[in-house]
Parts: C-alpha cells; sequence; structure tokens
C-alpha cells in the first residue's frame, strides 16, 4: 500500500468509485447479507436457542440436530449474532488504538517514533491467536469483553504499523507544513488534516481487520474458549458438534459454511477498497 | 494489495554503514540485527510472564470452585509458583531456568516441562516444513500461470479464488476437507493423526495428508499474489519490454528476468507466512489432534498449566523471530543493490 492517500476533497469521488468496482461491490454484498441474517434470522428460528426438538444427532429438522439435539438450523440462525457484535467491538477497538499509536509515531518522529515502533515490533512477534491465548491461561470463563479486548489488541500493533506508513507520506505534506505555521494545535492538525487523509487505506485495513476478527472470534469458540457455553456461536458449535461429523455432518459443516462465506465477503470488500484506494495514488 | 502493506522492508531495519571495509560493515549490521532479535525475545518473555501471570490470578483459574472450599490445594499451588515472592524476582528466577533449559515443572501433572514438550516441538516443525516444501512451488507455479495469462480471464479467476481463501480462517479449510476427503464424501484420508506413545505421526503417512494440505491451502494464497504482483512489475517493466523486442522468447524472459526479480519478495512473504503458521499450528493441530506445540498449547491453557503455556509461548515466539530473522539475511544476500550498499 503506498503512503499517499486521497484528498479530502476527493472523499466523495472514492467511494463512489469504490461502488463501481465488481470486486468491492460482491463482498458487500455478502458482507451486508450476512450481517443481516446474523441480526434477524434469530426472530424467524423454528426452535429456541435451547431447545431439544429430537434426539441428539438425529435427522429431525432442515439441517437435524447437534450433540444436545437442538436444532441446528435455529442454532446456525441464533449463531452469528454473537460472533458479529464481538468481531466489529473488536476491530473497531484494534483501528482506534492502532491508528492513534500509528499517526502519533509518525507525526511525533524521531526518538518516540522510534521507540513505539521498536515496542510495535516485539508485539508484531506474537501470532495472533498466541497473544489472546497466553492471556486466557490465567483467566477463569472469559467474558465478552475480555475477548474483545484481546482480539482488538493483536490487532493494534498490526494497525499501528499501517497507519504510520499512511501518515508518513501525509505529516510532510504542505497543507500540515502550513496548518503547522498557522500555529494550529497539534491534536487538531492531527484530527482535521492528517486523519481525514487517511480514509480510504484505513477503511481497506478495517474491512481485512474485521476478516481477521471473525476468524479469531470463531477460532477461539473453535477451541473451547467461548465466553458463553451454552449460548449458540457459530465458532463454539465446531467445538460442540466435532465428534458428529461423521453422523451428522450438518452441525458442523452448517457454521462452518457461514464463516467462511462471512470472510470471504469482508475480504473481497477489504480488497476492492484497497484497489480503489491505490489507483486514486496513480 | 493489502497483503502488502503487512510486509517488512528488511532495508529499513539498519541504515547501511559506510567507509569500512566489506567484512566489518557486515559484521556489524549483522550484529545489530541480531542484538535486535535478541532484545525482542527478552521483551517477548517479559511479556509472556506478565500475560500469564499477572493478568489473572491463575491459581483461582486454576481450581475453579473449589478455590473456597479447599485451602490446602490453594496454598500449595501458591508455593509451586512461588506466589508469595515479588513478581519482579519471580520473573528472574523464571527467565534463569528458560536459559538454563529448565522452564519448570508443570501444573497438570508434575512432569518437568522440557521433557513433555521437546518431542512436540520435533513433530510441529516437521509439520512446518512438509507445508513449506509443497507450499513454496505450489505458490511460485500459481503465480507464473497467472502472471502468464495476465489482466485476462484465467488470471482473474485464479486472484478471485486465491483471495476468496486468503480471508477464510485456516480451521474451516480444515474442516471442509476433513468432511471432504474422510468422513461424508468420501474415505480416503484419516481424519485425525494417530500417534502412539513412542511412534511419530509420520509413521502413518495417509494423516499427514490433511494437515499439511490445510496449512498449505492456508498459506499460499499470501505467497501467490505477492509472487504474481512481483513478476507483473518486471513484466511491465521497459527492460523487459526491450528483451522482448530483441526476440527473447516470452519463456525465457519470465524465467531470467521476471523470476529472478521475484525471488526476494518472496523470501520476505514465505518468511512471514511460515511465521505465521506457527500460530496457523494451533488451531490446525488441534483440529487434526495432531502431536505438536500447538495442541499442547491449547491443552495447556485449557488446564490453566502456566509454566507449559509460558514455555510453549517462548518457543512459538522464539520461532517466529528466528524465521524473520533468516528471511531479513537471506533477502539482503539475495539482493545486489543491499550488499553493495552494507559493504560499500
Amino acid at each position: 500500500m503506498s503512503a499517499t492517500s486521497t484528498s479530502s476533497s476527493a472523499a466523495p469521488s472514492f467511494f463512489r468509485r469504490a461502488l463501481k468496482q465488481k470486486r468491492f461491490m460482491f463482498g458487500l454484498t455478502v458482507t451486508v447479507l450476512v450481517m443481516l441474517f446474523a441480526i434477524f434470522a434469530p426472530f424467524f428460528a423454528p426452535y429456541g436457542e435451547n431447545e431439544i426438538s429430537g434426539p441428539p444427532y438425529s435427522k429431525v429438522g432442515v439441517l437435524g440436530t447437534d450433540y444436545l439435539g437442538q436444532d441446528v438450523l435455529s442454532r446456525v440462525m441464533y449463531g452469528g449474532l454473537g460472533i458479529l457484535v464481538i468481531s466489529v467491538l473488536a476491530t473497531v477497538l484494534g483501528m482506534v488504538v492502532g491508528v492513534a499509536v500509528g499517526v502519533i509515531a509518525a507525526y511525533s518522529g524521531g526518538w518516540l517514533d522510534e521507540v513505539i515502533m521498536r515496542l510495535n515490533d516485539v508485539l508484531l512477534a506474537f501470532p495472533q491467536i498466541l497473544l489472546a491465548l497466553v492471556v486466557l491461561t490465567a483467566l477463569q470463563d472469559p467474558a465478552p469483553w475480555a475477548i474483545i479486548i484481546l482480539v482488538g489488541a493483536s490487532h493494534a500493533p498490526r494497525v499501528a504499523r499501517v497507519a504510520r506508513g499512511v501518515a508518513l507520506g501525509i505529516v510532510s505534506r504542505d497543507f500540515v507544513v502550513a496548518a503547522e505555521a498557522l500555529g494550529e494545535r497539534r491534536s487538531r492538525i492531527i484530527l482535521a488534516e492528517v486523519l481525514p487523509n487517511m480514509t480510504g487505506p484505513l477503511l481497506a485495513e478495517a474491512g481485512l481487520r474485521l476478516t481477521y476478527s471473525i476468524g479469531l472470534v470463531a477460532a477461539l469458540g473453535f477451541l473451547g474458549f467461548a465466553s458463553d457455553p451454552g449460548a449458540a456461536n457459530w465458532g463454539q458449535m465446531l467445538n460442540e458438534n466435532r465428534l458428529g461429523l461423521a453422523t451428522q455432518p450438518w452441525s458442523v459443516l452448517a457454521p462452518v459454511i457461514m464463516i467462511g462465506i462471512f470472510t470471504i465477503g469482508t475480504n473481497l470488500m477489504a480488497d476492492g477498497l484497497a484497489q480503489v484506494t491505490q489507483r486514486g495514488d496513480n | 494489495m493489502t497483503q502488502v502493506a503487512t510486509l517488512q522492508d528488511p532495508f529499513e531495519e539498519v541504515a547501511p554503514p559506510r567507509g569500512r571495509s566489506g567484512g566489518a560493515a557486515w559484521a556489524v549490521w549483522l550484529s545489530r540485527r541480531i542484538g535486535l532479535a535478541v532484545l525482542s525475545l527478552w521483551l517477548v518473555s517479559v511479556l509472556v510472564f506478565l500475560a500469564t501471570v499477572a493478568l489473572g490470578d491463575p491459581v483461582r483459574a486454576i481450581l475453579g470452585r473449589d478455590y473456597n472450599s479447599n485451602p490446602g490445594r490453594v496454598a500449595q499451588l501458591e508455593a509451586q509458583l512461588n506466589a508469595d515472592q515479588g513478581i519482579v524476582s519471580r520473573y528472574f528466577s523464571w527467565l534463569g531456568g528458560l536459559l538454563t533449559g529448565d522452564p519448570g515443572t508443570s501444573l497438570a501433572n508434575q512432569q518437568p516441562v522440557w521433557g513433555q514438550i521437546s518431542a512436540n516441538v520435533v513433530n510441529t516443525l516437521v509439520l512446518v516444513f512438509l507445508s513449506a516444501i509443497v507450499m513454496i512451488p505450489l505458490a511460485f507455479g500459481i503465480a507464473m500461470i497467472s502472471a502468464h495469462y495476465r489482466r485476462r480471464r484465467p488470471d482473474t479467476v485464479i486472484q478471485t479464488v486465491l483471495l476468496a481463501l486468503a480471508g477464510v480462517p485456516e480451521f474451516v479449510i480444515g474442516i471442509l476437507l476433513v468432511a471432504t476427503f474422510s468422513t461424508t464424501v468420501f474415505h480416503i484420508f484419516p481424519a485425525v493423526t494417530i500417534a502412539t506413545p513412542t511412534g511419530h505421526p509420520w509413521d502413518t503417512p495417509k494423516g499427514m495428508v490433511l494437515p499439511v494440505l490445510t496449512l498449505v491451502i492456508a498459506v499460499t494464497p499470501y505467497v501467490s499474489r505477492i509472487v504474481r504482483a512481483t513478476l507483473l512489475e518486471v513484466l511491465d517493466s521497459d527492460y523487459v519490454e526491450l528483451a522482448r523486442l530483441k526476440g527473447i522468447p516470452e519463456p525465457v524472459v519470465m524465467r531470467k528476468h521476471a523470476l529472478l526479480n521475484a525471488i526476494v519478495p518472496a523470501i520476505q512473504v514465505i518468511g512471514l507466512q511460515l511465521a505465521w503458521l506457527a500460530g496457523g499450528v494451533v488451531l490446525v493441530e488441534t483440529l487434526f489432534a495432531y502431536p505438536g506445540v500447538g495442541r499442547q498449547l491449547v491443552d495447556s491453557v485449557r488446564n490453566h498449566d502456566v509454566p507449559m503455556v509460558q514455555a510453549l509461548a517462548m518457543i512459538i515466539a522464539a520461532f517466529y523471530i528466528v524465521v524473520n530473522l533468516v528471511a531479513d539475511i537471506l533477502s539482503i544476500l539475495m539482493t545486489p543493490r543491499a550488499r553493495t550498499a552494507i559493504s560499500g
């Protein structure tokens, strides 16, 4: 990703160009459809979240039943909202912290930049899932907010790296120098001059981070570290029903396919945005 | 391209020293780079220790509901974790043990940590190594086919498929592979690796196929996309155009001009992806019950086995740092521009 970006006056045309891009539109459509499903499907579920509809791993109902005899279709319909909310909040947290760190490092420069980015490199030495697992060791039954913070915190150093790279190309541009010469406060320069010019690359990064958030949150559920053991959750359903893969494949395949579709959608959307941003440079 | 954004520039790390003889400049660069790696590793150890000990109460997490009813066990565990000492002295005695090859005793079974881990480290390295051997030629092959048909239909299709795969979590790919090849559609490969306590998982090669395949599918898209991007950059450049005008056939252009130039970016992204595998194995090993560090880590986190988690996390982070170090050294060695910048 190159360092420069669309200027603020070009921001509307950035979105117009994005809307014309096939890949972005396809990704956006898939993402929005999955989100709508996650939000509204619980109202149409044929059974309750923990309602027993038949014997375990039986063919009762459209997609059969799971390890406890709960209706798989209903569980899939209930199970998206938790992942969606946690992933989106973790992404927002990671973006806010990462962008703040990256922009401050780029804008201040000098030794502060050096120290921040060195520490950042250390955090990058942790694969994201490892950071979450290490902290979970000392926690008993993680609360949803704990998972949000863990996933968000594991994103932050990666976002900071990208944000710093983008901001470095902006802080030396004439309009920032002009604002400094006018005696504007530093916080105002960052908020009013630097950040608006980073919209394109940052949106692309946010899309990518959302993809990884969904993967991570689902992975933690798959590993059995979900916050609410009884609740329906696509990631956790994989963990619960793993032994039933041979006898009642839909109990595992249905949530797996939902996670797959969701991440494909968000990733295509992110890449479409990145492409539009890159073209905007030239 | 989004992946490019996470690629580090190996030359950004150190400003090339000037006015020294080649060998001395090399030694300076190398020792600085290794020094950075050691510094990172030390900071990682601080982080691992604080995260496992200071953020929560491991004893409370281990005992759960028994915490209040069983004060004897609480005292015993706290004694084993040296909970009465200050956190700083605990950190240094742990670090000392780590450096002398004694990372402590497992809380789950009271056995020394290292004895339980060593075999798993080898198993995981074999898994990662096999995946890399399959992945590298595959990624290059796909990238070359894609670059050959650049911006035409086959290229677009390949790129869209790779992009779609790149976003999908590895365990999703793994489960779909299991459903396809071992339980639901076909019954060709076993769904789990079988390892006897004395044997190795690769004693039954069939059981290795799906874990390796999952990891390969998870990392190939990234490598392939970066290699293709570099190939295209070269194929569109003026000097390649000149080579074509001189009548050099396209396969030779691809091999001699494009491919050689793609090696250094490829080393960087392969390094990053191998390092990523250190985390990726956690899920894949758990899914296939593969006896490696990843699955052991998950089990230990579940048991709140603090000494085990600390040791395993350090091993994984060390692997990550070493792979990045090697990738940086290799890229410098293979870039004439950077080589002369350092020794010139």
